[in-house]
C-alpha cells in the first residue's frame, strides 16, 4: 500500500507537535513533507529571550535536531515559503518553485508580529521580537548602541526590555494602559510587577501613545501623541500579533480572525487542516503554547482516525519569565458585578493573591510574589472545581496530591511539552523514577516554563506513597545505622564531643570508624560546638591536616590566599621568588583566579609558606575557596557595582570558614556575569542599585545553575544574607553535600523562606560570626609551632 | 645469599604522635610507621599497592590505614590490601628498646 502523503506548512511549536503525535501513533503511516520559512530546525520560541540574552545558541533552545527529521523519514525543507495552495488538484507550491502534492496538508503558519503603521516603522532599528532573526538583530544593536525603546508592556515586551537591560541597554517600555500586562493581570498585580522591574532597572512610560519614530535613516527617537518625545536607537515592537493566513486566504480557505476550524481541526476544505496560532477555534485564537498542544493532539488523533472527541478549547495561564519576578495568572482576571474574590495582599513579603469565584465555582486567579499555587489553581479551574474544594486544599497539608489524585490519566500536567499525567505515571513505573530531575529528563515534563513542577512532585509522591515520601534512610556510613539527623541530635542531647566517644556511646560497628566517617563526625562535633570543640587532625584528610594539596607523587601545591583575585606588583614578586628558590615544578593559574605552586616537598611546606608571608588559600579545604571577581564599576564601561571590592570583602569574612564541602563564590557587576556566579555556590550579581545573591551553583561535576536567593541594596546586606545563607546550609547540610545538592533537596523557596526572615537572618549570622570566631590562619599557626611541623612535616631520615 | 637485618632508629616512642604516620626514608624506599590508638606500633612499606600513594599521610583507623590518594583500605598487621580492592603492602618489625623505637629492615646481601 502507498503511503499517504502528509505535508505540513510550517516547521514551528504546534505543527511539529502534531507530527510527533502522529508518529506516536502511526509511526509508518505517512509519507511526511515539512516546509518551514526559518532556516532552522524546530526550536522553542518560548526561549527566545534566553537566545537575546547572548548567552544561549540556536542549539540550546532546538527541540528536534536535524537528525530527528532524517531518523523519522521526514522531508523537510527549511528556509523554504510555500506561496499556494492548489485546493482542487490538492498541490502545495513554494518559492524555490517546487509542487508537491498532498494527501493531507496541515497549516501551521503560527502569527506575523504586528507592527504599528506609524510613521517611521520602517527605518533601521526597528524590530518585532518573534524569531532567531530578531534577537540577533537586537544584540548586534546592543554592542553599537545605549538605547532601546520597547513599544508595549505585556508579556512579550516585558521580556524584550529584560533581555536588552541584561546586553547592557537603557530601557524604556511604553505602555498604552495605565499598569502592565493589563490583559494577563488585575491593576494591583500589575503595580506591583511595575514596582519590581523598576528596581530592576527598567523605565516605564504609562498611558502613552506613540505618534512617530523619528529620526532619518535610522531610528533615533519616539514622538508621542501627547507631543513628548524620547530618544531611542532601537524600537522593539512589542503589541501584539496576528494569526499568519494570507496565504491560506488567497488559496481559498475561510478565515475569519485565523484560518476557522472545527474541533477537529478541519477548515472548510476537505483533507486541509491548520493547527496552532494560525488557527481560530470556536472563535478563540490563541497565543501560548499549552492550547496550541493540545489542538495538535487532538488534531493527530483525527488525522490518524482514531475514536477522539476532538478539541474544546483551552482555560489559559500566564507565567512570566523575567529573572526575579514570579507573576501567575489564569481565567478571568478582573471582577465583575457577578464574581466575589478571595484577595490576600501580604506586603511584608510583597505576595498577593486572588482568586475569583462565581456561582460557587472558580473561575480566575492572579498570583504575584509567590506563584506556588499557580499550577494547583489552574489544574482546579480547568476542571470547574468548587471553592470549597480550594478552600479545603489550602488548609489540608497533602492538597497536592490530593489534586493529581483527581486528574484524569489524560489530563496535562506540563502544558509546554504536552505531557499528561498518565505519561508521567507510565514514566515513574517502568524507568524507575524518583525525583522531578529524572522525570524532566525523560519525559520533557516541567521542561520548558517551569509552572508545573510541583505538580510533578506531587505526582510522585502519588505514585510511589510512602516509598518517595519516607525514602530510604541515608547512613554516615557503613560504621553505623544512624543518618546523619540522628547523629546530629544525639551529639546535641548527650553533649559527645569527640569522634571516638561519639562511637562509643552510639555503638559504632568499627573499632574507630573509617575514612567517611571520621572527618564527618569532626565537621559536625565543630558545627554544633564552634567554641569548645578540638579539632582533631586525624580525622581530617591529608590535605587539610597538612594545609597543602596532595598530588599523584607524594609533593603537594601551594595557593597563597589572593583576595578577589586581585595582586600586586609585590606580591607577584615574592611569588616568583619563593617559585624560583624551592624549585617549583609547575606555576598556575587556577580556575578560582589564582596562582598555584605545584610540586614542593611536605618538608619544604612551612619554609615556603614562611617566605610567601601570605595566608593559605584553603585551596585544599572543605572550607571558603575562592571568590572570583569581575573588573566591576572601577573600569568596566557596564560595571555598575563595585565588584571586586564586593569580592575582597566576602572571602575576607569568610576566610577559613569550615563547611560541609567547599564553598565558591563569584561577584560580577552587571548580568554578563564574568565571574560566573551562575555557577558558583554563591554567585552575587552586582546591577544598579541592586545586588542579586544566588546560590546553589554549581560548574563541576553536575552542572546546576544557580538560584535566586535575594535581592538587596547594600554591600552590608550582601555580607548578611550570605552569612545567614553559608550557616543555614553548614548547619543542615550532610558532610561533603555541595550546596547545589543540598539547594536542589530542600527548595530554594525554603532556603529564600528562611534567609528572608529577618529574625531568622539574625541569629544565623550571630552563629556564623561564632563559628568564625575561632579561625586561625593555618599556615602561619603550623610555623609557630615546634610539635606541630615535628608531628606532621619532619620525616625522619635513615640514609 | 645471606639476609641480614638492620636497624633503623625511627624517633622516641612518647614523641610519635597517635594516629599520624611517621615517613622514615631509606636509600631506595620509604617506610611508613604509626602509633595506634591501643598503644601498637606498625611499620609498613609507604607506598600504596594501586597507584604508589603515600601511605604515611592516610586516615588511620583501629589496624588500618586508607590510603590519602583513591581510598584504598590496607591492613597494617598483614599488609593486605581490604575487599574489594586487592594487593599487599611489605609489613615491618616494630621493637622497641626502653623508648627508642626501631624498625627492622632486611637487606640483601651480597
Ligand atoms: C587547581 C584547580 C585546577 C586548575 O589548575 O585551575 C583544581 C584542582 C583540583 N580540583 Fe578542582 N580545581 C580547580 C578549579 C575547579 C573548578 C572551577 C572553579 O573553581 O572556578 C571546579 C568546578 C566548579 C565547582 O566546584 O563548582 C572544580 C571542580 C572540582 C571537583 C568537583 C566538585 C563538584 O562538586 O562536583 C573536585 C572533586 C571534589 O571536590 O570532590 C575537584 C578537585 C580538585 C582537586 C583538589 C583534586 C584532589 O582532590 O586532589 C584538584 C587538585 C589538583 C592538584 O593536584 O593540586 N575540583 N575545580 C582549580 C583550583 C581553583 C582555585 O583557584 O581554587
Ligand atoms: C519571545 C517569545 C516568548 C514567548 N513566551 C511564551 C511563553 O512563555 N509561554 C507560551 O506558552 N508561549 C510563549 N510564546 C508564544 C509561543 O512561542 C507561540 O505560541 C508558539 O510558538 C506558536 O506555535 P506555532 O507553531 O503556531 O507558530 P510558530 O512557532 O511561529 O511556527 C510557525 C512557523 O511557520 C513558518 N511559516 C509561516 N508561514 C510559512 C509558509 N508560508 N511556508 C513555510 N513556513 C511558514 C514560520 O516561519 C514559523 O517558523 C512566546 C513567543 C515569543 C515570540
Ligand atoms: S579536572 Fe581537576 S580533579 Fe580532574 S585532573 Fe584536572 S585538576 Fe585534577
Ligand atoms: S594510590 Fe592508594 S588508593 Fe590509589
Amino acid at each position: 500500500m502507498e503511503k499517504q502523503k502528509l505535508v505540513l506548512i510550517g516547521n514551528g511549536m504546534a505543527g511539529i507537535r502534531t507530527i510527533e503525535e502522529i508518529l506516536k501513533l502511526l509511526p509508518d503511516q505517512f509519507d511526511i513533507t515539512v516546509f518551514g520559512k526559518e532556516p532552522y530546525p524546530n526550536y522553542n520560541r518560548i526561549q527566545l529571550s534566553k537566545v537575546l540574552q547572548g548567552d544561549t545558541e540556536l542549539k540550546d533552545i532546538t527541540l528536534n535536531e536535524w537528525d530527528w527529521y532524517e531518523d523519522n523519514g521526514i522531508r523537510l525543507y527549511p528556509g523554504e515559503t510555500v506561496t499556494k495552495i492548489d485546493k482542487d488538484n490538492q498541490v502545495v507550491y513554494t518559492d524555490k518553485g517546487k509542487e508537491t502534492a498532498y494527501d493531507k496538508l496541515i497549516i501551521a503558519t503560527g502569527s506575523n508580529p504586528f507592527m504599528l503603521p506609524l510613521p517611521g516603522v520602517d527605518k533601521e532599528g526597528v524590530t518585532a521580537f518573534r524569531d532567531i532573526e530578531d534577537c540577533e538583530k537586537m544584540i548586534e544593536y546592543s554592542e553599537k548602541y545605549k538605547r532601546a525603546a520597547v513599544i508595549g508592556g505585556g508579556l512579550l515586551g516585558l521580556e524584550a526590555a529584560r533581555g536588552l537591560l541584561n546586553l547592557g541597554m537603557e530601557v524604556d517600555v511604553i505602555h498604552i494602559a495605565d499598569y502592565l500586562m493589563e490583559r494577563q493581570l488585575d491593576r494591583a498585580a500589575g503595580k506591583l510587577l511595575q514596582q519590581e522591574l523598576e528596581k530592576q532597572g527598567m523605565n516605564f512610560l504609562l498611558e502613552k501613545q506613540t505618534a512617530e519614530i523619528t529620526g532619518k535613516k535610522r531610528a533615533t527617537g519616539l514622538k508621542f501623541k501627547d507631543g513628548g518625545k524620547i530618544p531611542a536607537d532601537l524600537v522593539v515592537m512589542a503589541v501584539g500579533i496576528k494569526p499568519n493566513v494570507a496565504m491560506a486566504q488567497e488559496s481559498g480557505i475561510e478565515v475569519n480572525r485565523g484560518i476557522v476550524v472545527n474541533d477537529h481541526m478541519e477548515t472548510n476544505v476537505p483533507n486541509i487542516y491548520a493547527v496552532g496560532e494560525c488557527a481560530e477555534h470556536d472563535q478563540m485564537v490563541y497565543g501560548l503554547v499549552a492550547p496550541l498542544y493540545e489542538q495538535g493532539q487532538a488534531l493527530a488523533k483525527h488525522i490518524c482516525g482514531m475514536n477522539h472527541q476532538g478539541y474544546k478549547g483551552s482555560v489559559l495561564s500566564t507565567q512570566l519569565k523575567v529573572s526575579g519576578v514570579d507573576v501567575f495568572s489564569t481565567g478571568l482576571i478582573n471582577e465583575t458585578e457577578n464574581t466575589k474574590s478571595i484577595k490576600v495582599f501580604d506586603e511584608w513579603r510583597n505576595t498577593y493573591k486572588k482568586v475569583l469565584v462565581e456561582d460557587d465555582k472558580l473561575t480566575g486567579a492572579v498570583l504575584f510574589g509567590d506563584t506556588s499555587e499557580g499550577s494547583k489553581l489552574l489544574s482546579l479551574i480547568k476542571k470547574g472545581a468548587d471553592v470549597e474544594e480550594y478552600l479545603e486544599s489550602e488548609s489540608s497539608a497533602d492538597d497536592g496530591a490530593d489534586v493529581v489524585a483527581s486528574m484524569s490519566d489524560d489530563e496535562l500536567i506540563c502544558g509546554c511539552n504536552g505531557v499528561s499525567k498518565g505519561a508521567i505515571v507510565d514514566a515513574i513505573k517502568s524507568d524507575g523514577l524518583t525525583s522531578v530531575e529524572e522525570i524532566k529528563g525523560a519525559t520533557n515534563a516541567s521542561r520548558s516554563c517551569g509552572t508545573c513542577k510541583s505538580l510533578v512532585s506531587d505526582l510522585l509522591t502519588h505514585t510511589l506513597g510512602d516509598e518517595y515520601a519516607g525514602n530510604e534512610k541515608e547512613t554516615i556510613c557503613a560504621c553505623t545505622d544512624l543518618s546523619r539527623d540522628e547523629v546530629i541530635a544525639e551529639i546535641k542531647e548527650k553533649g559527645l564531643t569527640h569522634t571516638k566517644e561519639v562511637m562509643n556511646v552510639l555503638e559504632w560497628k568499627t573499632e574507630e570508624g573509617c575514612s567517611k566517617c571520621k572527618p564527618a563526625l569532626n565537621y559536625y562535633l565543630g558545627m554544633v560546638y564552634p567554641k569548645e570543640h578540638e579539632d582533631e587532625r586525624e580525622s581530617r584528610f591529608v590535605n587539610e591536616r597538612l594545609h597543602a594539596n596532595i598530588q599523584k607523587d607524594g609533593t603537594y601545591s601551594v595557593v597563597p590566599r589572593m583576595y578577589g583575585g586581585v595582586t600586586n606588583a609585590e606580591d607577584l614578586r615574592t611569588i616568583a621568588d619563593v617559585a624560583e628558590k624551592y624549585d617549583v615544578g609547575m606555576i598556575k593559574l587556577t580556575g578560582g583566579q589564582r596562582i598555584d605552586l605545584l610540586g614542593v616537598k611536605k618538608e619544604d611546606l612551612p619554609d615556603v609558606w614562611k617566605d610567601l608571608g601570605m595566608p593559605s588559600g584553603s585551596a585544599y579545604a572543605k572550607s571558603v575557596r575562592t571568590v572570583k571577581t569581575c573588573v566591576g564599576a572601577e573600569f568596566c564601561r557596564f560595571g555598575t557595582q563595585d565588584s571586586t571590592g564586593m569580592g575582597i570583602q566576602l572571602e575576607k569574612k569568610f576566610e577559613g570558614l569550615n563547611t560541609p564541602h567547599k564553598v565558591k563564590m563569584g561577584v560580577s557587576a552587571c548580568p554578563r556575569n564574568c565571574a560566573e556566579g551562575g555557577i558558583k555556590d554563591v554567585g552575587v550579581v552586582g546591577l544598579d542599585g541592586v545586588w542579586e545573591i544566588h546560590v546553589g551553583g554549581n560548574g563541576g561535576t553536575e552542572l546546576r545553575q544557580a538560584e535566586l536567593l535575594a535581592k538587596v541594596k547594600t554591600q552590608a546586606e550582601v555580607l548578611e544574607y550570605t552569612a545567614a545563607f553559608l550557616q543555614y546550609y553548614r548547619e543542615n547540610a550532610s558532610y561533603l553535600e555541595r550546596t547545589s545538592h543540598y539547594v536542589e533537596r530542600v527548595g530554594i523557596e525554603h532556603v529564600q523562606d528562611v534567609v528572608n526572615n529577618d529574625e531568622m537572618r539574625k541569629e544565623l549570622s550571630e552563629r556564623m560570626d561564632e563559628a568564625l570566631s575561632v579561625y586561625k590562619e593555618p599556615w602561619n599557626d603550623v610555623i609557630e609551632s615546634e610539635t606541630t611541623l615535628k608531628d606532621l612535616y619532619e620525616k625522619v631520615n635513615a640514609n | 645469599m645471606e639476609q641480614t637485618v638492620r636497624k633503623v632508629y625511627v624517633g622516641n616512642y612518647s614523641d610519635l604522635p597517635e594516629r599520624i604516620g611517621k615517613t622514615v626514608v631509606l636509600e631506595d624506599k620509604e617506610i611508613a610507621v604509626f602509633k595506634l590508638t591501643s598503644g601498637k606500633l606498625h611499620a609498613i612499606e609507604n607506598r600504596c599497592p594501586h597507584k604508589g600513594g603515600v601511605l604515611s599521610e592516610g586516615m588511620v583507623s583501629g589496624e588500618h590505614v586508607f590510603c590519602p590518594l583513591h581510598d584504598w583500605k590496607i591492613n597494617m598487621t598483614d599488609g593486605l590490601v581490604q575487599a574489594p580492592d586487592e594487593g599487599c603492602v611489605q609489613t615491618f618489625d616494630v621493637v622497641q628498646e626502653g623508648e627508642e623505637v626501631y624498625v627492622k629492615v632486611p637487606e640483601n646481601e651480597a
